[in-house]
């Protein structure tokens, strides 16, 4: 693992196309369009949508709510870590927020890399480090005309920032 | 009652609903940690019972019970995260 928060406060690192959420449709093309070279042999492109069901239940819109100046500098940070961890080359990943309906897009992760094995890896860290940690919620709203948000996990304390830095040396 | 300050918390998904504002006020005592700030979290009207899982971010980084919570720190409450 390398350390979440490595990259915070900073420019994107390289290889981090797009790290970002956003209000605006998505769309795997788009970043399809805009990811690999020559050298990259394996182009992915994981869109997460809409389910019209959950638990049995009929879904009809899914409403997400995050914590959108965080949520952009850990997004940043995994689309690195991803990067670092996989030797993949590229990267670009957006998680939409606001009110979807089924089949709407909410997450577009898109890896170039030379060998299909790291781009693989690294589409499969996005998401599952997300899962974890990006502050962001969502409530399912059902043809019922109830709604609840969701249970999820419990974000890890962050290793390599155990307090807040403020860039003073010493004091 | 110069050793305590307000903190402004950020909510977000259920929390916000039960409290009913998107940012509440906690009061602390000089040198109080996130301990300190759950304890005082879970006296508000509406959070008693939804913090269980919840995680505390100070300045846009998650931290364990023991850091210090310091006036002018950007604080929020992270519910259980389900992105995806």
């Amino acid at each position: 693992m390398t350390e979440p928060g490595s990259t915070r406060g900073s420019e994107s690192p390289e290889g981090v196309l797009v790290a970002e959420i956003t209000l605006d449709e998505l769309d795997g093309a788009d970043l399809l369009d805009r990811i690999g070279n020559e050298s990259d042999g394996a182009v992915l492109v994981f869109e997460g949508r809409v389910r019209d069901h959950s638990s049995g239940r009929a879904v009809v819109r899914l409403h997400y709510d995050s914590y959108r100046e965080m949520a952009d500098d850990v997004l940043r940070d995994i689309a690195s870590e991803a990067l670092q961890e996989s030797g993949a080359s590229a990267i670009a990943v957006r998680h939409r927020v606001g009110s979807l309906a089924p089949p709407n897009v909410s997450l577009v992760v898109a890896v170039a890399a030379a060998h299909r094995r790291p781009a693989y890896e690294a589409s499969s860290y996005v998401i599952e480090e997300l899962k974890r940690r990006l502050p962001l919620w969502k409530r399912e709203e059902y043809a019922d005309g109830t709604s609840q948000w969701l249970g999820g996990q419990t974000p890890p304390v962050s290793q390599a920032s155990p307090e807040p830095q403020t860039g003073q040396e010493g004091g | 009652m110069t050793d305590r300050f307000e903190v402004a918390v950020r909510l977000f998904g259920q929390h916000r609903e039960l409290a009913g504002d998107s940012v509440i006020s906690v009061e602390l005592a000089a040198g109080g940690t996130v301990a300190d700030l759950r304890r005082a979290l879970a006296a508000y009207p509406g959070l008693e019972a939804a913090l269980g899982g919840s995680a505390v971010a100070l300045n846009r980084a998650y931290q364990s019970d023991e850091s210090p919570v310091r006036a002018g720190d950007e604080v929020a409450v992270i519910p259980p995260v389900a992105g995806g």
